[in-house]
């Protein structure tokens, strides 16, 4: 066999493990009670959940604790089943925290608590251009 | 009011650049076989079309530099308090304007190609032009048959804004626009974005000769002139990339310079397979061989350019990018533009695909070939990895066109998903690029390579060995890639210093290739050996609800409070603001005028200027137990127009490695802070007490005429009193007031210290006793919670793409002169 067919297959089969392993890296969005099961069943990798923060009917959000050190908060989040989960989170509270219209926490359980490592905010005023005009 | 014509004119200006362009590709594709009517008639409209551009720019440029705010581009993205400098970076901030530097840059290139190439003149202009028809399509914003074609800049706000301000008050203009996005003012947003449009913009050049080689017939000519071009193209795209990587390390507080975004991919991806086209093409030239191979790295690298552009302009990405463009409902265009240029090249390439010549010869494993093409194989499957992941939100769009729901998440971990494949794949890199260069110069069998290879390999041992214990390295991956890399590097050298004795202007291969292993090295140590300074040890009760594994990454430092972090005390100092006059200022020594950039500096009454409003610094003093210190600035900038706070770093750069330090949060300014319940206390003229345990003393008391500027009336009378405060590092004073205004109505100014977090007032005076009753408050102390990294040797990061660069200049220069050399025989084609 010629050498150049060799190194074809030998590309082709690296080629095939990335996307095998690609599926495999790849995250996925889920709910809380989907999370737990995973987590239950051993699975340790991390996921992607989607929710929002509770607020009260002035719109103030409730729930977030705040360690006496600032270091760390824990707060709620209702997912996008109406699932309510305490989740923790050991970097000081994001500036914009409050303000945001909507919330994706990377993480993962770790017996009933869900730790997350990353939290990624959609504010909405970032995202609308649309400004409030006063004249 | 409105400025209409502006506007029109701007518009008219981008129809007629479509025009033009759409023009000239006509009568370029009809000149295509030396035809000199219709190649003259094409380079006419095309010089009127470059004329246009300059026009749309120019009219946008003056749209901004006079703040007419009517505009929708230019209330998005400007403002009026923005220095000349970042009205420059507005231009580009919209998806607008960076399609319109693209285009700019397009038609400079096209000037060029005119001038220098006249046998290739057609061909290749014809696909320069019908890349200008699709780009100057993007910025069009004409409506026919109820599709809306391009998003013009030109647009009124009212009639891109439905604000109900516009039904009572058509007219309306707002005072001030949005303002530039506080993270694109910085310098390096200045020069990077050109210099990356720059390079997107020269991929076309490689890709015009490939696929006006093919129309034409001549299959194989076009590698000599696109050569140098691939490669300018290949070292603009890589510095662009690397400042696009500067920036985010000195702006952006993820702490690091890449972070596997998908707009960082998205040019990462094309620029591999660009250089694996120029190996490619350079082994095409030596040898005759894999000229279907160069064919399809040069207009795979272009395609992957139009790809990486829909990905972070469509808006597919959502929200897994920092920083891709919103999505202006330009998708379809977009993808109308990459599947047309995929058509175009599979059918010309599989129409002369038979009239290619293949490569008949068995590749033997000494042949210098064999190794370019394993290079090049390395380069593609880097590309391939990168690629496969970051379209994972394609594959998620693609499954929902056939009812599935694949809900794919990036993945979480960053370092397997991408930096661990490719640090292995850049092993094999580093392997070749020493190795191969041996074939390139000499005739190679097994003997002369092992005589060859003994020196770089004895030397790579030793000196690895040495890295290696000094530094402590124990992961097994990175042991590899450093041995791979200082073996790299040694047979570069030994490479180099052998093709300059003969002829220095051949170097650029072993430069580039010395480059490249610096940056791996460089890229090696900083990020695989950065470590967190602020790292957390205090074991709270608190805490302990978190899993063991958990770091805290950060530090809370009280306004001059010392606090011990690995080798340095640190203490935070107070907010400054930074001043033309002064440099850094003491926020409480300022006191604001009625224009944003101006204040007024208490102690001196001198009025000082702001270099950006929106800016604090934190000022953070490092000491060291040898006594030697330093002081950082990370900065916040809010931007309340945006609804931003913006966080970035300062960095300490020593010569073996940068200390990064930013801020992660602090007391909200906005929010008034928790006061204590009053606590009062009696004090005679010149006695001393506490304040939140600080001792002060009350120096007197003093009658004032005016408060606060505004003299008193005539019945009333007010005192203040002097209090001295001693602080841990400094002195303050407070001067409370106590007003009676009319005899009888009993006025209290409190003074508060920032620093010292109190607030006194005047709660009475008792003349028979000499002595005023005072009462304070007390507050949290001012904070901020930070984090440090070391990050050793970056600075080997940037020298490599310093070789880099000088590798490449060698490298265009041989290239380009021996084009002109063979173009001025004649011998073109």
């Amino acid at each position: 066999m010629k050498k150049q067919y060799i190194g074809a297959i030998v590309i082709i089969a690296i080629a095939i493990t990335m996307i095998i392993s690609m599926t495999g890296d790849a995250s996925s969005y889920v709910s809380f009670d989907e999370a737990k099961v995973l987590s239950e069943k051993g699975f340790k990798k991390s996921i992607h959940v989607v929710g929002e923060l509770p607020k009260t009917a002035s719109g103030e959000v409730v729930g977030i604790v705040e360690s006496p050190d600032k270091l760390s908060f824990k707060f709620e989040m209702i997912d996008e089943n109406g699932l309510k989960q305490q989740v923790l989170f050991a970097q000081p509270i994001p500036t914009d925290f409050t303000r945001s219209e909507q919330v994706v926490i990377v993480g993962a359980y770790q017996g009933d608590k869900f730790v997350a490592e990353k939290i990624l905010l959609k504010c909405p005023s970032k995202y609308q251009e649309d400004p409030e005009f006063t004249s | 009011m409105i400025h209409y014509f502006e506007g029109q004119l701007g518009h008219a200006l981008v129809i007629i650049a479509f025009v033009t362009s759409l023009l000239s590709a006509y009568a370029y594709f009809r000149g295509r076989n030396q035809d000199e009517a219709w190649t003259d008639f094409g380079t006419k409209i095309f010089y009127v079309h470059a004329l246009t551009v300059l026009g749309i720019i120019g009219t946008l440029f003056y749209l901004i530099t006079n703040h007419y705010f009517e505009y929708h581009y230019v209330f998005s993205h400007s403002s009026k308090i923005l220095p000349v400098y970042y009205q420059i970076s507005c231009f580009w901030e919209g998806q607008e304007g960076s399609f319109l530097l693209w285009i700019f840059w397009n038609a400079v290139l096209g000037i060029i190609l005119i001038n220098t190439n006249k046998f290739w003149k057609s061909p290749v202009m014809f696909v320069v032009a019908l890349t200008q028809v699709f780009l100057a399509s993007m910025i069009l914003g004409v409506v026919v048959f109820d599709v809306k074609l391009g998003s013009s800049p030109f647009m009124l706000l009212r009639e891109v804004i439905d604000a109900p301000i516009f039904k009572t008050n058509p007219n309306f203009i707002p005072e001030d626009g949005n303002g530039l996005n506080p993270l694109l003012q910085n310098y390096w947003m200045v020069i990077h974005p050109p210099t990356l449009f720059l390079g997107f913009a020269t991929t076309v050049i490689p890709f015009a000769y490939c696929i006006g080689g093919l129309i034409i017939g001549k299959s194989k000519e076009w590698i000599r002139p696109a050569l140098p071009w691939a490669q300018f193209s290949a070292m603009i795209l890589g510095v662009g990339i690397l400042m696009g990587a500067y920036w985010a390390y000195e702006t952006l507080n993820f702490g690091g310079y890449w972070n596997w975004d998908p707009v960082e991919n998205a040019i990462y991806v094309p620029w591999l397979v660009l250089v694996a086209a120029i190996h490619v093409m350079i082994a095409y030239k030596k040898s005759g061989s894999a000229l279907k191979l160069s064919m399809i790295l040069v207009v795979a690298s272009f395609l992957l350019i139009l790809y990486a552009t829909f990905l972070t302009r469509s808006g597919i990405l959502g929200n897994s990018s920092v920083h891709s463009f919103t999505d202006l409902g330009l998708s379809g265009q977009l993808l109308i533009y990459l599947i047309a240029f995929i058509i175009l090249s599979v059918f010309f390439i599989a129409k002369r695909w038979k009239d290619i010549p293949a490569t008949k010869e068995e590749t033997s494993t000494y042949s210098r070939e064999f190794w370019i093409f394993m290079g090049a194989a390395i380069l593609c499957l880097m590309a391939f990895q990168v690629l496969l992941y970051t379209s994972m939100p394609v594959y998620n769009q693609v499954a929902g066109l056939f009812g599935l729901d694949l809900s794919l998440a990036p993945p979480t971990d960053i370092y397997d998903a991408y930096s661990l494949p490719q640090l292995i794949l850049s092993v094999f890199l580093a392997i070749l690029s020493g190795t191969g260069q041996f074939f390139w110069w000499k005739k190679m069998d097994g003997k002369k390579l092992m005589e060859e290879l003994r020196t770089p390999f004895i030397i790579s041992l030793i000196v690895s060995g040495l890295i290696i214990v000094i530094g402590k390295i124990t992961e097994p991956y990175y042991v590899i890639l450093l041995v791979s890399c200082v073996y790299s590097i040694s047979a570069n050298v030994k490479i180099f210093i052998g093709v300059a004795k003969s002829n220095i202007k051949l170097s650029g291969g072993s430069i580039t290739h010395i480059g490249i292993a610096l940056m791996l090295v460089g890229i090696l140590f900083s990020s695989g050996y950065s470590s967190i300074l602020s790292t957390n040890y205090t074991s709270m009760v608190w805490s302990s609800e978190f899993p063991e594994e958990v770091n805290r990454d950060n530090l809370l430092l009280f306004i001059n409070e010392p606090r011990q972090m690995k080798e340095y005390s640190m203490i935070y100092r107070g907010v400054r603001k930074e001043t033309r006059e002064e440099g850094y200022v003491d926020q409480n020594e300022l006191a604001p005028t009625n224009d944003p950039l101006k204040v007024i500096k208490i102690a001196s009454s001198d009025t000082l200027t702001l270099i950006s409003p929106e800016n604090s610094y934190f000022e953070v003093e490092y000491h060291t137990e040898a006594g030697k210190q330093f002081t950082l600035f990370p900065r916040v900038q809010i931007n309340k127009s945006m609804d931003m706070i913006v966080y970035s770093p300062d960095i300490k750069r020593k010569l073996g490695a940068d200390m990064y330090t930013h801020v992660r949060t602090f007391p909200d300014p906005d929010q008034e802070p928790e006061w204590s319940e009053p606590k009062e206390i009696k004090v005679k003229m010149g006695e001393q007490f506490f304040v939140n345990d600080y001792v002060a003393t009350l120096e007197g008391m003093q009658p004032i005429s005016e408060i606060d500027g505004t003299p008193l009336s005539s019945g009333d009378v007010a005192v203040k009193a002097l209090i001295n405060v001693q602080g841990e590092f400094s002195n303050y004073s407070a001067e409370p007031i106590f007003v009676i205004r009319d005899q009888e109505y009993v006025g209290r100014i409190d003074d508060q210290v920032n620093d010292l977090a109190f607030r006194i007032s005047i709660q009475n005076i008792i003349p028979q006793e000499n002595a005023v009753i005072l009462a304070y408050q007390t507050t949290q102390k001012d904070w901020i919670i930070m984090e440090a990294v070391k990050k050793p040797w970056i600075n080997l990061l940037w020298l490599g793409t310093f070789l880099l660069v000088i590798g490449f200049i060698v490298a265009i220069r041989r290239r380009y002169l021996e084009f002109v050399k063979m173009r001025n025989k004649g011998v073109e084609a």
